[in-house]
């Protein structure tokens, strides 16, 4: 990062007019920066992850062993609460961030509160829809359909789990220690990755259900 | 990010996530923005999905676009990933890590339906075990 960012403001057009090349050595980046960008590869990486999953799924689609469809299996509308619960609790996470910037306790815990609300609805709705599935005899064993598709909503649910075990981490940390230098920084990383979770759950809903009932 | 700040900073980048130096009500239009577009896309989406009203080979096509189209929406307004000069690196990260996605999905979505197709139909497979 430190070399690139000095090659980078050497290189910016910015500096071209107005200033001279004054400071030649940027230094290293900030910390914030740093950690920021870092968490960001491990998300792309992640969204790698995701991306073989997806792949195995639009392979095994149709593999359904003379079991149910995703047109037979999939309610819509469950699905359409569950990305409403999302979007929000994205939203609530970005008011969060606001909260976290201006350092404003109250509003900040607020917005975390009803982020993991969400978030816990998000998942009890998909753990019931699960279940459901199960109870019907349609369970990730019976086809490679349906292995494929609990592999891949069952990981994004996961995270989901794991964010909000993250998120009241975050709250108790703000609670307790206030927002420090190394606390924003971990919010950041936690607001990156909520925040991903709902890119993924948008090509879950669209590829999955969307295309599977539409088909 | 205004000049003097740039200045006094030296610094030519944004983390992912952060924003540029705006106001905190800028802030919170975009965040706003964000979710206005993410939702009218998904009512979209969810709208095509169940219509008779459009031409239906056509749906799966839509459902991707807008799909595409959501996710660069919340890229934009909730991860700040966008195309200032302040945010060349994610971008060429995110660049390179879209690469190796559409390579593993294209990828595999070929060579499997390429497989599929050279493959001996079931029954007559089953009389060559025999």
């Amino acid at each position: 990062m430190s070399g690139g960012a000095t090659a980078y403001v050497a290189h910016d057009p910015r500096r071209a007019h107005g200033m001279e090349r004054s400071i030649a050595h940027a230094g290293p980046a900030s910390k914030r920066i740093v950690t920021g960008y870092g968490f960001w590869i491990f998300l792309l990486s992640d969204m790698v992850m995701f991306s073989c999953f997806f792949a195995s799924y639009a392979v095994l689609r149709g593999q359904t062993a003379g079991g149910p469809s995703g047109a037979q299996l999939f309610d819509l509308k469950n699905v359409a609460v569950e990305t409403g619960c999302l979007l929000l609790s994205s939203f609530t996470c970005g008011l969060a961030s606001i909260a976290a910037d201006v350092r404003n306790k109250a509003l900040f815990q607020l917005a975390m509160a009803i982020t993991c609300v969400l978030g816990l609805a998000f998942l009890s709705i998909e753990g019931r829809e699960f279940a459901g599935l199960v109870a019907r005899g349609a369970g990730p064993s019976r086809s490679a359909f349906l292995s494929a598709f609990f592999t891949l909503v069952g990981c994004h649910g996961v995270h989901v789990s794991a964010g909000i075990l993250w998120l009241l981490t975050m709250m108790a940390q703000v609670f307790a220690k206030g927002f420090r230098a190394d606390i924003q920084r971990r919010f950041l990383c936690f607001a990156l990755f909520w925040h991903a979770l709902d890119i993924i759950w948008v090509a879950v809903f669209s590829v999955v259900y969307l295309l599977g009932s539409a088909a | 990010m205004s000049d003097q700040h740039y200045e006094l900073h030296g610094q030519a980048e944004v983390a992912p996530g952060d924003e540029a130096e705006v106001s905190i009500g800028q802030r919170l239009l975009g965040y706003v923005t964000g979710l206005g577009l993410a939702i009218l896309l998904t009512a979209t989406s969810f709208f095509v999905a169940g219509t008779d009203l459009v031409w239906q080979p056509s749906i799966p096509v839509a459902i991707i676009v807008l799909a595409i189209a959501q996710m660069g929406v919340h890229l934009v307004f909730f991860l700040h990933i966008t195309t200032g000069a302040d945010n060349t690196n994610n971008v060429l990260a995110l660049a390179f890590g879209l690469l190796i996605v559409l390579l593993v999905i294209g990828g595999s979505l070929w060579i499997m339906a390429n497989l599929n197709h050279n493959m001996m139909p079931m029954d007559q497979l089953m009389q060559m075990q025999r």
